[in-house]
């Protein structure tokens, strides 16, 4: 019926050894992406989700200041699946472009400043998929207009500045779908982006993945976009998942009260302008990764903490119905 | 990073020096320093030979081998008297000299670095065509003009010493200008002096510390090539560089004439280096935790 | 009769000259803001809407006389500021201030937050020995709900959060009656976002404020301000009452805009215009309307003169020609009543943490008298 998943990741933990001490990034994350599906993965500062995506990557500084630990399973172009976190570097670098693409938040700092974009596409091509000069400018021709680049072989010969950011993103975009991945992330794509702009991305993504079939894991902050382009949504919390659900009941009942919280700060536009009383604001700030709080990480900021229940010890990650997840001891108690 | 615990934090300068004191070269380095300076300024003092006493009879004795503990030079003179002397002689130009050369520097390099237009540029080109004339020549030229003497030299060399300060600031000056807690400052009425001096060049000091630090040295340095060129501090008055140019004749016979100051010259110049290592970190507010 | 507005702009305008050659005579100007006017009365908060290349930032800058305009007036509470010299300028400092973006970037590194706070009394050589100006940063950092702890603390020893709380305190510790907001919530968590957004309007309510929003957000737009003015490559295209803006937006922008916003809603239908493209260079802005290039309205009129901001209806203005049209509301969901829960919910601040009091409906016998943000929010 469903297809199998293209990425599954099964307690993935990532740890950084600072001068300050030990922080754990991530930990034990785990998470299916079946094609065509996008997954949301929201989170502020801190809660681990860049680093996910980095982790999935392989894109981590390796050395001893990083441990990975967990199991990253891709479907390969072959239909095998890979283990990512065990893949000799050569061969990663065959899959990452490959089966698995990245688009990031500033297009401007993953694009080289000195060379035309259109080489910088045609490169990826003639790397991965092995077209020869002119097949791959023909290629990168088609890329660009698939992403909405109007005149597109002028554009091959233009260097990153003289891009918009809209059209930076665009351009990251077709280098990104240059092998036809079967999982794209995308790492808060349209935050640098204004609202009109975001719209065009949203709408381009959207419709490239219904072309292509490929799975997406979109990380965001801004909820908004997650209903706007989710299926599934992941909210992340000090580096842990704190709640797991299809994008609809997640939004109809939210079960974590950070995700409640979430959910209600968001101004909203159908009270514009009639000031309806303050914001329902989360209190306190997001948490130190060096000084993680005891027990549930979220508790020093709930209003329906409970002493001596919620900083004792860490919620597990527990069954909510179908297909959803959450941490929280009091969940069932706090939803009617 | 740190903002959840409520405990009474350090003071600024407690947490400074704490840093400093991680730094291990670097507190070697001030030590050095301290020791070097508080022994040529009251070393002579507590002496039983003065520096400029001669006695024939114990002409070249080497060290460690009796009264005189570094020996004696072609004069019987104390070498370790002498060493100190022009320790002091040493150390006085390249503090002074740094201190001059900062003052300027930073008065050229911030003026133009907040003002640009017109009047950077000029005040920058001017820099740069001072730099073209390689130091040592310049010194060389200008010290054949002059009556060479202790302020002479000591002005020289700062005539010298303050461009690459300057540099440094105006590019410091021209980025921090442009950040919003200078906007800030403007926002709130500050004038423009308040500005450069209490909002931009604090956060430039860093650079300017290191630049301080090194200009001693280079100052130290340049002293003494002058000095042994025949055109800095003249003699009978002891500098380290006029020591080496006496020690040439006498390099197989005597070599530790040459050594010691040689010895006294490398330590000062590394150990300034050191501190101006150690002073980058300890001055980085962010590099608490790191 | 009509009390004197605190700000009034009148065709303002601020060209950038590009490239500095000293050589070359006819140089090109950026008309970053070409001709805007609007005032504001006391006690309002007016938000200037616009993407990046509107103009809006340069709009807050040259009002607060940052920058010296090309041309126009800029009138504070009476008095012509738009050609006075800085030392002229000064005691207006006291008067008007700017809180700004990036909380990190516009706080001094090398300073603690006491030294950063009562930096304007310094300036000011405001009166009272150390004892004094010190009691005052509590009072200050107090307001913003920051502990007196955080006085010693350097700006990266805090949250995003506390440092935009410390730039609100700086600006407000000499009591202006005038801020302009720059963006103040956007480089925000998401969660702290709502905070920073209760205390500014807390503040202003405290304090009699009269603040210049500047953003994008519209979300946070529509929930602050009074009256939103919407800018388009350096003109302003629609101004009107918030709610009214939102109802009904009477320029084509403003409508796209409006449709683009992400609606935190999974179930609404949308019904979003898709602009082509990006917003032209403000070097050499399309001749006519300038939106006219990205425009599905757009005739061959639009194009032949710049459309003046004329008033369509009382109190709202809109720069379009085209009478004609019917735009379209933005979708926000299918239940558009507020939650009570919401309009119920009372903030104080007390001292350095927001409480949120938000008494539910008795039907759990939950003993917390200030359980807050516990309800889930039924109505989205």
């Amino acid at each position: 019926m469903t297809a199998a998943p293209v990425l599954q990741v099964e307690d993935l933990s990532v740890r950084f050894r600072t001068r300050g001490g030990e922080i754990a990034a991530v930990s034990g994350v785990s998470f299916a992406v079946r094609p065509g599906e996008t997954l949301a993965v929201v989170g502020e500062s801190g809660s681990g989700k860049s680093v996910t995506s980095l982790a999935l990557m392989r894109l981590l500084p390796p050395g001893a200041a990083v441990t990975v630990t967990g199991r990253v399973g891709l479907r390969g172009k072959d239909g095998r699946m890979l283990d990512v976190l065990t893949l000799p570097e050569p061969e990663m670098r065959g899959v990452r472009g490959d089966a698995i693409a990245m688009v990031f938040q500033e297009p401007m700092t993953s694009l080289n400043p000195v060379k035309p974009v259109g080489e910088q596409i045609a490169e990826a091509i003639r790397l991965h998929r092995g077209l020869d000069r002119r097949a791959a400018t023909e290629e990168v021709v088609r890329l660009l207009d698939l992403v909405g680049i109007p005149a597109p072989r002028q554009r091959l010969a233009s260097y990153p500045h003289h891009l918009s950011g809209g059209m930076r993103q665009r351009v990251m975009i077709a280098m990104a779908l240059s092998c036809e991945p079967a999982v794209l992330i995308a790492d808060e794509p349209t935050t640098a982006l204004d609202v009109t702009i975001q719209a065009q991305i949203l709408d381009l993504l959207r419709r490239l993945q219904e072309r292509t079939g490929m799975a997406v894991v979109f990380i965001t902050h801004n909820l908004g976009v997650v209903a706007e382009i989710a299926d599934r949504v992941m909210v992340m919390y000090g580096g842990r998942v704190v709640e797991q659900a299809d994008v609809r009941p997640l939004f109809a009942r939210p079960l974590m009260p950070y995700t409640v919280g979430l959910l209600r700060s968001v101004p909203r536009l159908d009270l514009a302008g009639r000031r309806a009383g303050p914001l329902p604001a989360i209190p306190g700030n997001v948490p130190d990764p060096l000084h993680m709080p005891e027990g549930c990480g979220f508790h020093p900021r709930c209003g329906d903490h409970v002493a001596g229940l919620c900083d004792a010890r860490l919620p597990e990650l527990e069954s909510a119905g179908e297909a959803r997840l959450v941490r929280c001891v009091r969940w069932r108690e706090l939803t009617p | 990073m740190s903002a959840a615990a409520p405990a009474a934090a350090p003071t600024a300068g407690l947490r400074v020096l704490e840093r400093f004191r991680r730094h291990r070269l670097a507190m070697f380095g001030a030590v050095t320093i301290a020791t070097l300076t508080l022994a040529c300024f009251l070393g002579p003092f507590l002496l039983p030979f003065d520096d400029t006493y001669i006695d024939i009879m114990q002409r070249f004795a080497a060290p460690f081998g009796g009264a005189h503990i570094l020996g004696t030079d072609e004069l019987g003179r104390d070498m370790l008297a002498r060493i100190l002397m022009g320790g002091r002689v040493s150390l006085l130009v390249g503090f002074v000299a740094m201190a001059i050369g900062m003052a300027v520097g930073i008065l050229v390099g911030a003026v133009a670095g907040y003002y640009g237009g017109l009047v950077g540029t000029a005040l920058m080109r001017f820099v740069d065509a001072v730099l073209c004339f390689p130091a040592i020549f310049l010194l060389l030229a200008l010290a054949a003009l002059v009556e060479p003497g202790l302020t002479s030299i000591t002005l020289l060399i700062a005539a010298t010493a303050w461009m690459d300060v300057a540099r440094i600031v105006e590019g410091q000056i021209r980025s921090l200008r442009e950040r919003d807690f200078a906007v800030a400052a403007e926002v709130l009425g500050a004038t423009d002096r308040y500005i450069i001096l209490r909002e931009l060049v604090p956060n430039a000091v860093a650079p300017i510390v290191v630049a301080a630090t090194l200009n001693v040295a280079r100052a130290i340095l340049l002293e003494s090539y002058v000095s042994f060129l025949g055109y800095g501090i003249q003699p009978p008055v002891p500098s380290w560089g006029n020591m080496l140019n006496n020690a040439q004749i006498y390099l197989t016979s005597a070599p530790w004439l040459a050594i010691l100051p040689g010895i006294a010259i490398t330590l000062a110049v590394t150990s300034f280096n050191f501190l101006g290592d150690g002073l980058r970190d300890a001055l980085d507010p962010r590099m608490d935790g790191r | 009769m009509t009390e004197r507005p605190i700000l009034e702009v009148r065709d303002l305008r601020k060209w950038f000259p590009l490239g500095s050659s000293l050589f070359s005579r006819h140089r090109q100007q950026v008309k970053a803001v070409d001709g805007i006017s609007f005032s504001m009365r006391r006690g309002e908060i007016l938000s200037l809407v616009g993407e990046s290349g509107s103009g809006k930032t340069t709009v807050g800058r040259t009002v607060l006389r940052l920058t010296a305009p090309t041309s126009g007036s800029i009138t504070f509470d009476g008095q012509d500021i738009t050609r006075l010299s800085r030392r002229q300028l000064r005691p207006l400092r006291r008067r008007m201030q700017l809180v700004f973006q990036d909380p990190f970037a516009s706080l001094n590194p090398r300073m603690t937050v006491e030294r950063i706070v009562s930096t304007p009394l310094i300036i000011h050589d405001e009166p009272g020995g150390i004892a004094a100006r010190r009691a005052k940063v509590e009072a200050a950092l107090q307001l913003v709900g920051l502990l007196p702890h955080h006085a010693t603390r350097y700006p990266h020893e805090l949250s995003g959060g506390q440092r935009q709380r410390v730039g609100i305190a700086r600006a407000l510790i000499l009591r202006p009656d005038f801020l302009v907001a720059d963006e103040p919530v956007s480089a925000l968590d998401v969660s702290i976002q709502a905070q920073v957004v209760n205390l500014l309007l807390e503040l202003k309510d405290l304090l009699g404020l009269t603040i210049l929003f500047v953003a994008h957000d519209l979300a946070v737009v529509g929930h602050i301000s009074d009256r939103i003015a919407v800018m388009y490559l350096g003109r302003l295209v629609e101004v009107a009452e918030t709610r009214v803006l939102f109802a009904r937006p009477r320029h084509p922008y403003t409508e796209a805009l409006l449709s683009a916003a992400p609606i935190p809603d999974p179930t609404v239908e949308r019904q979003r215009i898709i602009l082509a493209g990006d917003i032209p260079s403000p070097i050499d802005p399309p001749p006519g309307c300038a939106f006219s290039t990205r425009c599905r309205y757009a005739t061959e009129a639009c194009r032949a003169a710049v459309p003046p901001l004329r008033e369509v209806a009382p109190g709202h203005l809109s720069a379009c020609i085209r009478d004609d049209i019917a735009l379209q509301a933005p979708r926000h969901g299918a239940l558009t009543a507020p939650s009570k829960e919401t309009c119920r919910c009372r903030l104080r601040s007390t001292g350095y943490r927001v409480t949120i009091a938000c008494p539910r409906p008795s039907t759990s016998s939950s003993s917390a008298p200030a359980s807050s943000a516990s309800a889930p929010p039924t109505n989205w």
